[in-house]
């Protein structure tokens, strides 16, 4: 099962803003965008030329 | 006898050596000097002035004795500090506690025996983790070219050394593009060479599957000497390749904001390629806009899986900005990291197929000069974009598919600061991309 990037994003800011780093807010959201794209260029290249990776 | 190390290439001097022309002590003296008098530039962090010397007299007397060991012997050489030498800490340019090591990286060693001399250990930004060499515990490293301005980085001290004529060769990690960044940024030359065929033990890890360890100094050759040296075989300066070569430039993604002097620079070196009978086509990376993404969901928690012991002891000890990136490094996902290595291979595929029937891809080292201190972000095409993420933009898809990568400087008439150009060459295939740049560079400066 796959974990939503906004479920990630809400519980990695909370445990960011336990340990006292608010400053990570930023980067986490910056982050959380990143996966997004990672991931919908995962689900993009199934079967692309060059994966040697089995599912 | 007076040395001028500013004006000369090991590849120069090397005869003079090995004729007793010129004495390894007189060559160290001056490097030591321009240290001294440059000290501005803040590009070593830690001075071997007494065994250099000390060096320099044993060698001196050992060419005269005939005991010539080749081209490196008797050259003085800088060390970035995140790499170790027995004698001195590895800083890696933090105030987190520093390695002792003990005994020297086997690259070091294998320089060592090769006859070079170290006279210091460079400056660089904080754990090789930022392009600027600006967050360092012993403060910024600044560009010989204007002082104020970066240095490139990681390995931003290694180049403003080989720059300002601190030293004739140079080491460097590159994990995203910091040989080559810097290089680009100082007017040098730098080669990240083909994943995993020079050792990175003896090196503070910054990503253990992106980092590569190399040469950097003022022309190919040199560098091609230093390689060959850090590889184990003979050094033996590169012919430039003499046939009709094919590159490809890959223009998607890679060139579609470079800054005027960029720009000019790479058109330039278009024109001079074609103009002595080479191909240069346009061709096209699959994949390549997803590499932040691929680069960021590898290197972060890599590098934050490293730092975690010394971040739970030591996290006031890290400069702010690198310890923030740790920091987030520790949230990414298991399931996000597989995907990225992944795409990886995906990213590998795509580069080896448009080498296929070409000799080299074409592309700048660096989209824009080197930035001022202290800026967040650059100006590109009339919209601003962070500093950090334009300035990996053009190297780091070579660090997630090991492709060798040499940036060289090219001639360009829109200001009078440094721009580079990258050759991407085929994987395990570094001393024919040497070849080449060698080539090149006679061509494009």
């Amino acid at each position: 099962m796959t974990t939503r990037v906004e479920d990630w994003l809400a519980a990695a800011i909370a445990d960011a803003e336990r340990r006292g780093m608010p400053e990570l807010k930023p980067l986490l959201e910056a982050l959380a965008r990143s996966t997004a794209a990672l991931r919908a260029a995962d689900d993009a290249t199934r079967s692309a030329p060059g994966d040697t990776h089995e599912r | 006898m007076s040395a001028e190390p500013d004006l000369r290439r090991i590849v120069d001097v090397g005869p003079l050596l090995k004729g007793g022309r010129l004495s390894p002590v007189d060559l160290v003296s001056g490097c030591l000097a321009q240290i001294a008098a440059r000290s501005e530039i803040n590009a070593f962090i830690t001075r071997t002035e007494d065994r250099a010397m000390e060096e320099a007299r044993a060698h001196e007397s050992e060419i005269r004795a005939g005991r010539y060991r080749g081209p490196l012997h008797g050259i003085p050489i800088a060390v970035k500090d995140l790499i170790d030498v027995a004698g001195t800490p590895t800083t890696s340019g933090s105030a987190v506690p520093a390695r002792q090591p003990g005994t020297d990286a086997p690259s070091i060693t294998r320089l060592r025996a090769a006859g070079a001399i170290i006279v210091g250990k460079t400056n660089l930004h904080e754990f090789a983790f930022g392009t600027t060499s600006e967050e360092s515990a012993f403060g910024p490293v600044r560009n010989p070219h204007d002082l104020s301005r970066s240095a490139g980085g990681s390995s931003g001290g290694s180049a403003a050394a080989l720059a300002a004529g601190m030293c004739f060769g140079a080491l460097g990690t590159d994990t995203g593009g910091s040989i080559r960044i810097p290089s680009a940024a100082c007017g040098t030359v730098g080669l990240k060479p083909t994943l995993d065929e020079i050792s990175c033990e003896g090196v503070v890890p910054l990503s253990t599957t992106c980092d590569h360890l190399g040469p950097m100094a003022r022309s190919v050759a040199d560098v091609a000497l230093l390689y060959a040296v850090m590889k184990g075989v003979d050094p033996v300066p590169p012919v430039g390749a003499n046939e009709r070569l094919r590159f490809g430039v890959p223009r998607r993604f890679f060139c579609d904001r470079l800054d005027p002097g960029t720009r000019d620079a790479l058109d330039r070196a278009v024109d001079a390629l074609r103009n002595a009978g080479h191909a240069v086509d346009d061709v096209e990376i699959e994949y390549a806009a997803s590499t932040p993404d691929v680069y960021l969901h590898i290197v972060l928690p890599e590098a934050s899986q490293f730092h975690a012991p010394a971040l739970e002891r030591f996290a006031s000890s890290y400069c702010p900005g690198v310890r923030i990136r740790l920091e987030m490094g520790r949230y990414v996902l298991a399931e996000d990291y597989v995907r990225a290595m992944r795409l990886r291979t995906l990213l590998t595929a795509a580069v080896d197929r448009v080498l296929v029937g070409r000799d080299a891809l074409l592309l700048p080292a660096l989209p824009i000069a080197a930035p001022v201190l202290g800026a967040s972000t650059v100006d590109l095409g009339g919209s601003p974009e962070p500093v950090r993420a334009a300035m990996l933009r053009l190297t780091q898809l070579f660090n997630l598919t090991g492709h060798p990568s040499i940036a060289l400087p090219a001639a360009q008439t829109t200001d009078p600061l440094p721009r580079g150009i990258q050759l991407v060459g085929r994987r395990s295939a570094t001393e024919r991309l040497l070849e080449i740049a060698a080539g090149v560079e006679l061509l494009v400066r």
